[in-house]
């Protein structure tokens, strides 16, 4: 132990600090800028419209309500069926692996893949939540199994099974949290499904989509109150025992769609992907053809992943830190330590709203209002992570013993507060640091030059070598921020938490 | 059933030595307590025992290991889980057999808690939590009993009820006791144990209250 005579920053603030200053310095080089023509007048439309509902859509509406919730069910009880599997076999490192690389990949990039050989097909949608979810549920559910007490299993006679023990012993004992995980996760299982509609899918986001690009505002309203109506009132309609008859209906909820044409699919993985110059070659084993090769891959990555993973760092760093200002502005208004009841209610609706909306849709509409510039993407981006955050620090501050006498105000905020929920706090926000990076990826298919855009731009030009290339350096990207920010979070010794 | 020899019995954490090296001999019918302050190295003794009886002893540690979410009777069931098939197993799990049900039931009822045979356990007190854990011991009925304070939780009276059944179902059995009146009452053997070492084996015929009692 060394005696420290001198006051000098604490690692946590100094990580913090090196954090604000990176971020500061990706301003200078940030596209950040209003550049639609009237914004106050589109603000002022949508405002407008926002507070004239129109409820004439409801009636169109109500069948992409249920294909919404149907996806959503199948997709995410598949995911959890697989996760749990998967979480069973965890300890193998090929499965670990194989996981963080389908938890890696955006469920939007899985969609925009599927949508190449299935088409309009709901396996594509089923297949765009369940895959990336199983990899999430899978790294989870290992997690709160591990936790789970062995001395149980200990007391067990000897030979009473692998199977049994697990299912008498840590099963029951982890029950309670993968329930309300799952439940979690059922939650951002309805969001993502909303937003598969963007792709196409006829979810909720497709109607939101129409209504926006015509510039129906009040539709655009109704929309998105049905969807804050649907997520706030889950907990009166999601009671467990109605869980399984509604997958079991879930199916038969779906539009059959577009046949699935099987020779895409398999043209799809022998030629579509193949990278051009090895599928154009006479000779795969000519040194020409490797040559190619290598020019075809040195202007994929000078062109486009540079550009795009550089866009991407610049945008996810700036909104990382936006979110955690953002998040430490949040948390006073639903923390009991800080605000009276009646303004925790407000607090905590404010809350609700924001964390329900999803990232994409946020950035989309503030692009429609400011026009294209990474400055949608990031406010996005930290309204969403930083109410998200903001509740859940709110709650654990709940938590707090403080002294009778305390201080007041903000002193009690600086003195008392603060510095308890401080690793909390960083903890929460590395572990969201994945998932804005994931997003700001994905929020490229928007118009903002960030990895999605030129995956989105290759499928578009029906090149899907360079659009599968692209999807993996995104996926590397993501594990790769990942387990830099796991090794920051044991460096700094952040408690554990399960993740957000 | 044989006498049991444990030799080279042995425990060190980062090169300090918590326990032994001793040798310790079990014969069958002979009930041996054992006795000392708490962090003398009495649970990883008992811990290391049931490590190398893993088939023939039932065993309650101090912390019960029962599964808080699951029912008392599940709880109490779980002895017997190698008696039954897999599926036998994962049916009960879901949806109890009376005959199970009835098996379980007369040992609940010795330990005065068979009112509670639905409750899950996370709901119980915690002289609840340590009966529920007993029964479990007392209907697994393997040859010996290894148990680590089997009686913290429990009230004078109790636990001399409790030490009774459980010498009568097990009339092999190794308890670490903190209770000297019991101690002498129960066990046929007395066995101190003080910095990880044995020093103090001898029959209760020997031994005073008085002469325990510097081992506290």
């Amino acid at each position: 132990m060394t005696v420290r005579n001198k006051f000098s920053f604490s690692p946590r603030l100094r990580v913090s600090i090196g954090f604000l200053i990176s971020a500061i310095l990706c301003l200078f080089v940030a596209d950040i800028s209003i550049t639609s023509y009237n914004p106050w007048l589109e603000m002022g439309r949508f405002v407008g419209g926002m507070l004239a509902p129109d409820l004439m859509i409801l009636s169109v509406v109500g069948k992409a309500l249920i294909t919404t919730l149907a996806f959503a069910f199948l997709g995410v009880a598949l995911a959890a069926v697989g996760g749990f599997l998967l979480a069973l076999i965890y300890h193998h490192r090929w499965v670990r692996g194989l996981t963080a690389f389908l938890r890696a990949v955006h469920e939007l990039f899985w969609a925009l893949i599927f949508l190449q050989f299935f088409g309009l097909h709901p396996l594509t949608g089923l297949l765009a939540i369940a895959i990336p979810y199983s990899g999430v549920f899978a790294k989870i559910y290992a997690e709160i199994l591990d936790e789970t007490s062995t001395i149980p299993q200990r007391t067990l006679p000897n030979g009473s099974g692998r199977l049994v023990a697990l299912l008498y012993t840590r099963i029951p004992q982890a029950w309670p949290h993968l329930v309300s995980y799952t439940r979690y996760r059922l939650e951002c299982g309805i969001r993502t499904s909303a937003i598969l509609g963007f792709v196409g899918m006829p979810t909720l986001g497709y109607y939101l989509e129409s209504s926006f690009a015509q510039g129906l505002y009040s539709e655009v309203a109704t929309l998105l109150l049905l969807f804050y109506l649907l997520i706030g009132t889950m907990r009166f309609w999601l009671k467990g025992w109605l869980i399984p008859p509604m997958i079991l209906i879930a199916p038969f909820m779906l539009d059959k769609g577009l046949p699935i044409i099987w020779s895409n699919v398999g043209r799809f993985f022998s030629e579509d992907i193949v990278p051009a110059p090895l599928r154009r070659a006479d000779s795969l084993w000519s040194s020409d053809t490797w040559l190619e090769f290598v020019y075809w891959l040195q202007d994929i990555l000078s062109t486009q992943a540079l550009p795009g993973l550089w866009n991407t760092l610049v945008l996810s760093q700036i909104a990382l830190v936006l979110t955690a200002i953002l998040t430490l502005l949040l948390f006073p208004l639903v923390s009991r330590k800080l605000v009276s009841a009646k303004g925790r209610f407000a607090g905590h609706l404010l809350l609700i709203v924001a964390r329900s909306t999803p990232e994409y849709l946020l950035a989309y509409i503030l692009l429609q209002l400011w026009g294209p510039s990474m400055l949608p993407a990031i406010v996005a981006l930290a309204i969403h992570n930083g109410s998200l955050i903001g509740f859940l620090i709110g709650q654990r501050s709940n938590e707090l013993k403080l002294r009778q006498d305390t201080a007041v105000g903000v002193n009690r905020y600086s003195y008392e507060i603060l510095p308890r929920i401080y690793s909390s706090f960083l903890a929460f926000l590395f572990y969201r640091w994945e998932v804005i990076i994931r997003e700001t990826a994905i929020l490229g298919i928007l118009g903002i030059h960030t990895l999605g855009f030129f995956v989105d731009s290759a499928i578009q030009d029906i090149r899907f070598d360079v659009a599968i290339l692209l999807i993996l350096i995104s996926a590397l990207v993501n594990i790769g921020v990942d387990t830099f920010a796991r090794r920051l979070r044991s460096r700094l010794r952040l408690t554990h938490h399960s993740a957000c | 059933m044989t006498a049991i020899h444990l030799t080279d019995i042995s425990v060190s954490y980062d090169n300090r030595q918590v326990l032994g090296p001793l040798s310790l001999e079990l014969k069958p019918g002979e009930i041996v307590v054992v006795i000392g302050k708490s962090g003398c190295g009495k649970s990883t003794l008992l811990s290391q025992i049931y490590d190398r009886l893993r088939h023939r002893a039932a065993w309650l540690p101090q912390d019960l290991g029962l599964v808080d979410t699951l029912s008392v009777y599940h709880n109490v069931y779980m002895a017997q889980l190698d008696q039954h098939s897999r599926w036998y197993n994962i049916i009960n799990l879901i949806r109890p057999f009376s005959e199970q049900v009835d098996n379980v039931r007369p040992w609940l009822k010795r330990m005065s808690i068979d009112d509670k045979i639905w409750q899950s356990v996370d709901q119980l007190s915690g002289g609840q939590k340590q009966r529920v854990a007993i029964a479990r011991a007392l209907h697994q009925g393997a040859e010996i009993l290894l148990a680590d304070e089997p009686v913290s939780a429990l009230d004078g009276p109790k636990a001399d009820q409790v030490m009774a059944c459980l010498t009568q179902q097990y009339s092999t059995a190794l308890i670490a006791l903190h209770d000297v009146d019991l101690a002498l009452r129960y066990g046929q053997r007395i066995i101190g144990i003080s910095d990880g070492r044995i020093m103090l084996d001898q029959p209760v015929q020997k031994l005073s209250q008085q002469s325990l009692l510097e081992f506290y």
